[in-house]
């Protein structure tokens, strides 16, 4: 093991990189991180149409949400690879093909995440700031989204966790994120598949297990915040 | 200050409000009381629009507050509303609780807002807490940081629905008191409340409810010592003596 570690150690980290383009496990956390950057706006703004007073918003977006909640993933990502080309004319590349797949995918679970958390404000805390004249916007903003965001922390860690492990199904369309590496390492190798694919395991591991526990470390202290006595 | 002019509402078929006409005039403390379910919780939302009307008409300070076209967030600004949870902004300290309002709808500058934060908190007796968050405090202090929320927006009208009904009985003591004050101070309020000491002391006018009606309009005094209708009587012995109600 020692020796795989030894001899392929930076083509699992960076893939071919810097005489071919990047990849291997930078790849996958520069995709991953993207992927959570972008799906967490555009998610916010899904889970609050779907929640807003005006049934013109509301609707749409529920049956967007429906929609792509019942493919999975993988269908998506063949869509955007075979269909979007045909559509707009021109080839996107596996890696804008890959985000583009999972920002549309976990925007929409994240809209429902959004919406449990806001729902799960008590009404009274709506009621207070409306009834000292704060309009829906302020409210949203001010009041609402702050406490719903806490109550979401679970639920969003447990989203990310899955688009870290999701960013594997690049592979199929053969973007060279960690996975990918991982089976041409073994494909070189050929005698060590066990040990190939447990360095590959352990270290989606440890991605997921520190982002995990830094979301815990967060949620302890915001619950120290909120008892301050003074 | 309010009017009500036969306004109904209706919970699917539970007649939730049945007609109600009445009068509050300005610096009057009418006390709402009456049994569970009675409507009196409804009508007191209604005055800010936290409930709607099915018919009918009610004005504040002489506007229509159905009128179409009627600023609500302006309206509301204008009226204070305390509820029986407290309902205070657990993420913000007990200051930004009282600051936040004024500064993003008066246009208060933060230091202004926090120094009439600190002058309202300091009244409720609460001014060492400004820095604290609202679950360090107790249900009695939450109530009191509620009122001073709503007083930071200076409304001449104060509503308090069930003020002290979620508080634990040494605790009630403090946010009448400081109830008493503000009717003291010459605010009109009206108050949905059990509190049958503090309605005969502070109220000018008691108006009993049943079934969505006001089936009793009196001063405190008349009230309590020659309620007039069967079902006050009922309500007012029931209150005094839970027990015998019960068996």
């Amino acid at each position: 093991m020692i020796d795989l570690i030894h001899d392929y150690w930076l083509y699992f980290l960076v893939g071919r990189y810097p005489d071919g383009p990047l990849g291997g496990l930078a790849l996958t956390v520069l995709l991953a991180s993207l992927a959570l950057v972008l799906s967490l706006p555009l998610g916010l703004l899904l889970g609050l149409a779907r929640i807003s007073p005006w049934c013109a918003l509301r609707w749409p977006v529920a049956c967007l949400i429906q929609l792509v909640r019942g493919v999975p993933l993988l269908l998506v990502i063949f869509w955007a690879y075979f269909f979007l080309p045909s559509l707009t004319g021109h080839e996107s590349g596996q890696f804008g093909t890959m985000l583009a797949a999972l920002v549309a995918f976990d925007a929409i679970y994240l809209a429902e995440i959004v919406r449990a958390g806001v729902q799960a404000v008590p009404k009274g805390q709506f009621e207070a700031a409306r009834s000292l004249g704060l309009g829906y916007v302020s409210t949203m903003r001010a009041i609402i989204l702050p406490q719903a965001l806490r109550h979401m922390l679970p639920s969003l860690v447990n989203q990310f966790v899955s688009t870290i492990k999701e960013t594997s199904l690049g592979y199929i369309i053969g973007l060279s994120e960690v996975s990918f590496i991982a089976s041409q390492i073994n494909g070189l190798v050929l005698t060590k598949p066990v040990q190939v694919y447990f360095l590959l395991g352990l270290t989606y591991f440890i991605l997921c297990f520190s982002l995990s526990r830094a979301a815990f470390w967060l949620e302890r202290r915001q619950a120290r915040i909120l008892k301050a006595a003074a | 200050m309010i009017t009500f002019e036969k306004v109904s509402k209706y919970y699917g078929s539970h007649h939730a409000l049945d007609s109600i006409s009445g009068q509050v005039a300005k610096g009057e403390v009418l006390v709402v009381c009456g049994p569970s379910g009675s409507g009196k919780s409804t009508l007191i939302r209604t005055i800010n629009r936290l409930e709607s009307i099915a018919s009918g008409r009610i004005t504040v300070a002489g506007q229509d507050i159905h009128a179409p076209g009627l600023e609500v967030n302006a309206f509301r600004s204008q009226i204070g509303f305390v509820f029986q949870q407290f309902n205070l902004f657990p993420h913000l300290s007990v200051l930004d609780n009282c600051a936040l309002a004024p500064q993003r709808l008066r246009g208060l500058s933060r230091q202004d807002a926090e120094q009439r934060g600190l002058d309202l908190l300091d009244r409720v007796g609460l001014a060492h807490k400004a820095k604290a968050m609202p679950a360090a405090l107790s249900g009695g202090q939450q109530q009191r940081v509620a009122i001073a929320r709503a007083l930071a927006m200076r409304p001449p009208l104060m509503l308090f629905d069930e003020p002290t009904s979620a508080l634990d009985p040494e605790m009630v003591g403090e946010v009448l008191q400081v109830m008493r004050d503000l009717a003291q101070d010459g605010m009109t309020m009206v108050c949905v409340t059990h509190e049958m000491g503090f309605a005969r002391e502070v109220a000018d006018r008691v108006w009993f409810m049943d079934h969505g009606k006001v089936l009793e309009r009196a001063t405190p005094g008349e009230f309590f010592s020659r309620p007039q209708h069967p079902r006050a009587r009922q309500f007012l012995a029931d209150i005094r003596s839970p027990w015998a109600a019960a068996g």
